[in-house]
Formats: C-alpha cells, sequence, structure tokens
C-alpha cells in the first residue's frame, strides 16, 4: 500500500510491521514522533506489544536488553545526547550479543544545546560493536527496519538504523507499506539459542577473568578476549549476511539494491562524491549540474558503515582521478571518520596499484547550518580542479 | 586446545561452584569454625544455618557440621559477620601458608 507520511512513522509502521515484543524509549527531539506513534499503536491494541516508559535512554536500553535476553523482539529510538547517555548499554548490548534494532534520529550533540542534525552522534558510536545503517528516504527507513531484524538475529549482534533529524524524519514523503504477510514470510518469529527461562536458571554476561575458565560443566569457556574476538569475527562476515537479506528482501517484495553502497551516475564517472544518509540525495543536484558541463561525477552513498564495506568502496573508487568526502560529523582533532575509514579501504586495495585517488574531505552541515546546492557544487568543482586540502574544509563556515 | 566449539558466544554461568575460576586464591584471611559455639553442631540438629544463607559464593553446606569450600571461598568474612553465636572467624591467611590453600576444611 502507498501512502505519503513522515520518516519518523515509516521506522513506526516498519516496527509494528516487524510484530516487535517489546518497545522502552525517552522521548528526545527529533525523535519523539516515533516513540509516541509507537505507544498510540500499543495504546490502541493495534499492536500487542509491552511499551515500557522509562526515566532515560540507559534506562530505556536496560530494559531492551533484558527483554532481549528473555528473548522478546525488541525496539528503542534516540537522537544526540540520549544516545550519548546510553553509551554505556550501547557497549552492553554488542558485548552481550543481543539483536536489538535500533533508531538512531540524527540530531548534533552539546554543547553547546543544538536540536538541528547532524551525524556526530551515531558517528561518535561507531566502535561500539553495533551494526550501522544510514538511510537518505522514507522507503528505505522501512524496509531497512524490516531488514534490520533479520540480520541482527541471525548474527546476534544489534543495529542502528540512522536517518536525518527533520531532512527525514519530519518530512512527508511517498513510499510503499510492505504487507503484513510478506514481512511475516521475510521475518519469522525471534528465536534465540537461549532465553531468560527459570527452569534452566543462568547468569549472563558473568565477569570473565583475563584468561579462559572451566565452567560448571567441565567445558572450556571463552575468556573476555576469546568474546570480544567473536564479535568482530561475526561483525566482519555480517557483510555476506547483508547481501543475503538484500536478496532475500528482493525476492519478496521486489526492491533490491546494493546492501552496502548506493551509486548515482558512477558507471563512467572519473570523481566521486561520498556522503552519508540524505545529503547524498542532495547531491544529486550538484552532480546533474556538472554532468550538464560535461564533467564526469557521480555519488556514492554509503548505506552500511559498519561493518565497513571496505572491499566494495575500494572497487567502486579504483582509478578515480578524485574523491571528495562530505561529512556532517567528525573526529574532532583529525577530520572525517568516513574519510579516514575511506582512505584506510583504499589503502588496503589499493596501494602500490596506481589506482589510488585523491581524496578531499569536506565537513558541512554541522548543528544544522543550511547545506547550500551552490556549496555544494563549488565544493566539487573545486576538488575536481585539483583542489586537495590536507585538512578538512568546512563549508558554510561564517568565521 | 581453545574455545572455539564452546555453545556460547557469550559470558554465560550456571549455578554451581567454580565459575569464575578458582576464586580460593583471592583470599587474604580464612572462615574458621568453632564447632563448640557452632547452633546446630551444639544440638545436633538441622537448625540457624545463616552462614548458608548468607555466603554469596555458595561455598558453605547446609550440613551437620557446615563446611566451607576453600577452593572457591574468597574470605569475604560475611559467615563472620552474620554468625549469631561467633562460631566463625576470620583468621589471617599466611598462619595456614604451610597448608595447601585450596584444601576443604571444616
Amino acid at each position: 500500500m502507498h501512502m505519503i507520511e513522515n520518516g519518523n512513522v515509516a521506522a513506526a509502521l516498519g516496527v509494528r510491521r516487524c510484530r516487535v515484543n517489546v518497545i522502552a524509549a525517552y522521548p528526545i527531539t527529533p525523535q519523539t514522533p516515533l516513540t509516541e506513534r509507537l505507544s498510540e499503536y500499543v495504546e490502541a491494541g493495534e499492536m500487542k506489544a509491552e511499551y515500557i516508559p522509562v526515566e532515560s535512554e540507559h534506562s530505556a536500553l536496560a530494559v531492551c536488553i533484558a527483554a532481549s535476553s528473555a528473548g522478546s523482539r525488541v525496539f528503542t529510538a534516540t537522537s544526540a545526547n540520549g544516545l550519548l547517555y546510553m553509551h554505556e548499554q550501547v557497549q552492553w548490548a554488542s558485548g552481550a550479543r543481543l539483536p536489538i534494532v535500533m533508531c538512531v534520529v540524527n540530531r548534533a550533540v552539546g554543547a553547546p544545546w543544538n536540536v538541528w542534525n547532524d551525524q556526530q552522534d551515531s558517528i561518535s558510536q561507531r566502535d561500539t560493536g553495533w551494526i550501522q545503517i544510514y538511510c537518505s528516504d522514507h522507503q528505505q527507513i522501512i524496509d531497512t527496519v524490516i531488514k534490520a531484524y533479520w540480520i541482527a538475529e541471525k548474527v546476534s549482534i544489534p543495529i542502528m538504523v540512522c536517518y536525518d533529524g527533520y531532512i527525514l524524519s519530519h518530512t512527508y514523503m511517498p513510499f510503499d507499506l510492505p504487507d503484513q504477510d510478506k514481512v511475516d514470510a521475510f521475518l519469522p518469529p525471534f528465536k534465540p539459542d537461549y532465553a531468560l527461562n527459570p527452569d534452566e536458571p543462568a547468569s549472563l554476561n558473568t565477569v570473565t577473568l583475563p584468561d579462559v575458565r572451566v565452567d560448571v560443566r567441565g567445558e572450556l569457556a571463552h575468556g573476555y578476549m576469546e568474546i570480544r574476538y567473536l564479535l568482530q569475527e561475526e561483525l566482519r562476515k555480517t557483510l555476506a549476511v547483508a547481501a543475503e537479506a538484500e536478496k532475500r528482501f528482493g525476492d519478496i517484495f521486489g526492491r533490491e539494491g546494493d546492501p552496502y553502497l548506493e551509486s548515482y551516475r558512477t558507471s563512467d564517472a572519473d570523481y566521486i562524491a561520498v556522503g552519508l544518509g540524505s545529503l547524498t540525495y542532495q547531491l544529486r543536484v550538484s552532480v546533474d549540474a556538472l554532468r550538464k558541463e560535461g564533467i564526469k561525477v557521480g555519488i556514492l552513498g554509503v548505506r552500511f558503515y559498519r561493518p565497513f564495506p571496505d572491499e566494495a568502496v575500494a572497487s567502486a573508487l579504483k582509478g578515480k582521478k578524485a574523491v571528495i568526502v562530505f561529512e556532517k560529523a567528525l573526529s574532532y582533532g583529525y577530520e572525517g571518520a568516513l574519510a579516514s575509514d575511506l582512505k584506510s579501504a583504499l589503502y588496503e586495495h589499493l596501494a602500490g596499484t596506481g589506482a589510488l585517488p585523491a581524496v578531499q574531505n569536506y565537513i558541512l552541515g554541522i548543528g544544522g547550518r543550511e547545506i547550500h546546492t551552490d556549496h555544494l557544487t563549488q565544493a566539487l568543482r573545486a576538488a575536481i580542479q585539483g583542489s586537495i586540502s590536507k585538512e578538512p574544509v568546512w563549508i558554510g563556515l561564517k568565521l | 586446545m581453545g574455545t572455539r566449539k564452546y555453545r556460547r558466544k557469550t559470558s554465560h554461568s550456571e549455578h554451581g561452584p567454580g565459575d569464575g575460576g578458582r576464586t580460593g586464591s583471592w583470599r587474604v584471611e580464612r572462615p574458621v569454625l568453632n564447632e563448640s559455639l557452632c547452633i546446630p553442631c551444639k544440638r545436633n540438629k538441622e537448625a540457624c544455618f545463616i552462614c548458608w544463607l548468607f555466603c554469596p559464593e555458595i561455598v558453605i553446606s547446609r550440613t551437620i557440621p557446615p563446611t566451607i569450600n576453600l577452593e572457591y571461598c574468597k574470605g569475604c568474612g560475611i559467615c563472620a559477620e552474620e554468625c549469631p553465636t561467633r562460631a566463625i572467624t576470620m583468621a589471617d591467611e599466611a598462619d595456614f601458608s604451610h597448608e595447601d590453600k585450596d584444601s576443604s576444611c571444616t
């Protein structure tokens, strides 16, 4: 069924279609309408779920961790400082290998206070062991929520579904609402290996010593290091699982694409703009304008950010003259995190081949600073004309 | 031999002794039971067992006399603190240095 709604409602409908059992969330702008909508579904009896109001984001994720450990399919959502307040539990959820899905409605972090969009919140959680997927429109939001449960439950690793505050969360766009019977065919009920059970009591995530240990059954159990290694190993294997999810989704819903990257006019391009989320769609206007002048430029939108699809990224950028990375976040003290990750992938796969492109990093839209399409065009043109700087260049800065 | 084939991907503990390793080696003070003051020992009846109830490591048995498994007792002293007749006292572990630290005692 086609409908016109905002991005938060698209996410809420996805959660409803996935027959989530437990929702715990604390309101924070611009995520609030998403969880409000879910509470309305539960209140009206349209969703057979437990909606647990909590006093903080830390508690929201703690409730999700407990409910997931008891075998429930769970959901939470947050933004900005709410995500930062959760940080300790964010690490816990991945270490405990719980398939929680959380929407991060991207917003700038304080200080100073700012409620507008950038991506510093989710980028700052890059190294927590969660899978991170970025969406560029409402169809991607609802589809990604559904795919996220399938992937998370397959690999026992939690997923952040990230989308830009206001630009996606509060704007209205047409999208297809997947039929319930198709979602049921795609996503079977959650069946964990072990769920808390009074008949089979256990303590979960108990203290581990520096070395391995023999458990009460006499079996050699992992130490901390083995448990952390397995998280890394299975995160890397998640890239293949995401491809499987994309194929399976395409078979059932008839919508399929590249699971990691979204390309626009790249096949013959000499120059590639790279970004995360809705910005990659805004860049299309600039790319189309430059194409009219005969400049061969395209866009690579990174959808799957963690685990990082290094091989796919390097293969898409191989032999290009320049790669221009636009970021609404940065690793303070160096450069944009995506630019660093991308350079690392290029070095790993292309060093010594003579096919290494130059990389220009732009920082923009911080704290909701308006991104003008003509600024994007100028920035692309500058890099294409050979202006490659060592330090990232801030677009729209009024110092 | 490693843990590659272990059945869990996380730290998952079932109740029973030794799930955190041989924690008796952590002990600096050892609980010592004076049976002449211990209620179940004196009456030769199942009674009291407050030490058994309070022990956070479940290393004290509900028997006459109660036994303390020193392989896992961390020496926290809660049993000595809670014993209503002061039948359990904490002694410096160095005084037992000639013995096997993890041997079970009564």
